[in-house]
């Protein structure tokens, strides 16, 4: 083929399919490199410019830790561990209540959400209830959860249930209430019952919805139960930053938040892994790498 | 010529002991619009398609068509007047009606395997039957290769006729269309009106299909029903005696067919010129 169109063309000059590829590649190659450079000069300029101005005496490291300090900081919870016990027990009790919370939440907002979404009286009447109790600032219920369950585990995970329940419920309602009316109509007729069109066509096509939702939605409950630590409990890493805020610790409340950070990270991966494998039938994004 | 290019007032062929496959009977059907107001979109509406009878139904945009088959399938009901199937009244959604629906209306969380199956599948049929009697459907539209293909990787000709299998496998006694091809290029288009022929001619199924197109009108029925601009009533009704099988892409050049078409043409000009007027008179 390229035989062809280089002889209609007359020239040997025109360069050819794969030499106009291997030149789209290489651009591709330095610009995927350019990206990468300026993310990590990026890194180094704010963290070293934080790490210089503390040593150079700018920026109080008492107050606003510095990058060395936090450093540290996790090095001696991981070497020796923490004034509650080994780091790594901190980490397992605050994952534990998130994920508990967050799939009590998950699995009563899409079960609400699907309900509410299939049945019009329903919606009516609790939506109403719904709005109310959404625009409360939920973690303020942390108190009440404490007072009513303790200091123990069952508070933490009330609490992130709380957190997660409202969204994934809205993302859920509104992902049914968009099912596509012909597409219902065709499972109608076709010879679908209601409840083969729930599970057939309006559950998998919410999913999109109730997958998005999941991504802000474990952030949510590892909000709910670092804030339930946070407010009384014995052991997790929300207690890790109250007992660092207690002892003038910068250092000690940066570092419970990095590994916050990287725990969110985490599991925000193990998400996307789930939604990939998921929704496997749409159509591939043209993503950054592509 | 001795070509009855004439609206006939009854339509119907009647088949000698036995009801007609649908009728309508003086069936009216009204909206209330979110603001309260009422809406007309039939009107003393009359039809009678007989038994393995294609009939088309052309009216210019907007003014009712889709709705008769709303009130044929059983989803929607009409505010005064009667809908029959094979001579008894609707009750709900007969398991003898195929739909074809102008959108795409394919699962496309399921595999073209999976979406042909869906119908025997829902209706309680052993997964072992329904998937043998898909594939054998799928071989019939030709998409053997695309069993394992989800609907976004089959382009538009493709996945109508993924839909046309979907809703032949059912079997149906009733075939409503509600205009299937119209986001098809034109040569897609004159394909999937032979394939759908092909697949009717062995049913014997009675079909309504409703469609803006005439020509594509003339070319598929048998008879062909003229709407007003809405709310719609049947403005005149004609017997189309091409011979069948008809073959689309040579059709359109036959003299008869160009003479029938010009014919209804005239009657149907009018009613897209009012209905034209008042979607622009609405704008104001």
């Amino acid at each position: 083929m390229t035989m062809t169109i280089t002889a209609t063309h007359g020239g040997a000059a025109v360069p050819t399919a794969a030499e106009i590829e291997a030149g789209i590649q290489a651009r591709m190659r330095r610009r995927r490199l350019l990206v990468i450079t300026l993310r990590i000069a990026i890194l180094v300029v704010a963290l070293g410019g934080w790490e210089i101005s503390t040593r150079a005496g700018w920026v109080d490291p008492f107050f606003f830790a510095m990058p060395s300090g936090i450093a540290d900081q996790i090095w001696t919870w991981i070497t020796e561990g923490t004034s509650q016990g080994p780091l790594w027990y901190e980490i397992l009790v605050t994952l534990e209540e998130t994920t508990m919370g967050f799939a009590i939440g998950v699995a009563g907002g899409v079960a609400c959400g699907i309900l509410l979404g299939r049945n019009k009286l329903l919606a009516d009447v609790f939506s109403i209830y719904i709005k109310i109790a959404n625009s409360v600032p939920r973690v303020v219920l942390g108190s009440i959860f404490i007072i009513a369950l303790g200091l123990g585990m069952p508070s933490k995970v009330a609490l992130a249930v709380v957190m997660v329940f409202f969204v994934v419920f809205a993302n859920a309602f509104q992902g049914v209430r968009e099912a596509d009316r012909a597409m219902i109509a065709n499972a109608q007729i076709l010879g679908a019952s209601s409840f083969q069109i729930t599970r057939s066509v309006v559950i998998p096509s919410a999913m999109s919805w109730i997958l998005a939702s999941l991504h802000v939605s474990f952030g949510f409950a590892l909000v709910g139960a670092v804030v339930g630590e946070f407010l009384g409990a014995r052991h997790g890493v929300g207690l890790l930053i109250a007992t660092a805020q207690g002892a003038f610790n910068a250092n000690g409340v940066f570092a419970a938040m990095i590994i916050l950070a990287v725990l969110a990270l985490g599991v925000e991966y193990l998400i996307t892994i789930v939604e990939n494998r998921l929704v496997k039938w749409r159509p591939a994004p043209f993503n950054e790498h592509a | 010529m001795s070509l009855s290019v004439s609206p006939t007032s009854t339509g119907a062929i009647p088949v000698p002991g036995l009801a007609p496959a649908i009728e309508l009977v003086n069936v009216s059907r009204r909206f209330v619009t979110p603001d309260g107001r009422m809406l007309t979109a039939l009107r003393d509406f009359n039809m009678t398609v007989g038994r393995g009878e294609f009939a088309c139904v052309v009216g210019p945009t907007g003014c009712g068509k889709s709705t008769t088959l709303n009130l044929v399938t059983g989803l929607a009901r009409p505010s005064a007047g009667e809908v029959r199937l094979m001579g008894a009244p609707i009750t709900g959604i007969d398991p003898g009606i195929g739909f074809v629906f102008q959108a795409d209306a394919l699962f496309p969380w399921r595999s073209v395997l999976d979406n042909v199956a869906a119908g025997p599948r829902f209706r309680g049929e052993k997964k072992k039957v329904a998937y043998e009697r898909a594939r054998d459907w799928i071989a019939r539209v030709g998409l053997s290769k695309f069993e394992g293909h989800y609907p976004h990787q089959l382009s538009g000709g493709m996945r109508k006729r993924v839909a046309l299998a979907q809703t032949f496998i059912n079997e149906p006694k009733i075939l409503l269309m509600d205009e299937p091809f119209s986001a098809l290029d034109i040569q897609t288009r004159t394909l999937m009106q032979d394939e759908l022929l092909a697949l009717w001619s062995g049913s014997g199924a009675s079909v309504i299909f409703v469609t803006h197109d005439l020509e594509e009108a003339v070319a598929l029925a048998d008879k062909v029903y003229v709407l007003t601009a809405g709310p719609a009533t049947v403005k005149a009704v004609y017997d189309i005696a091409l011979p069948r099988p008809r073959v689309m892409s040579e059709i359109r050049y036959e003299p008869e067919f160009i003479e029938i078409a010009r014919v209804i043409w005239d009657d149907l000009r009018e009613e897209v010129q009012i209905g034209q007027q008042r979607a622009m008179g609405q704008a104001h």
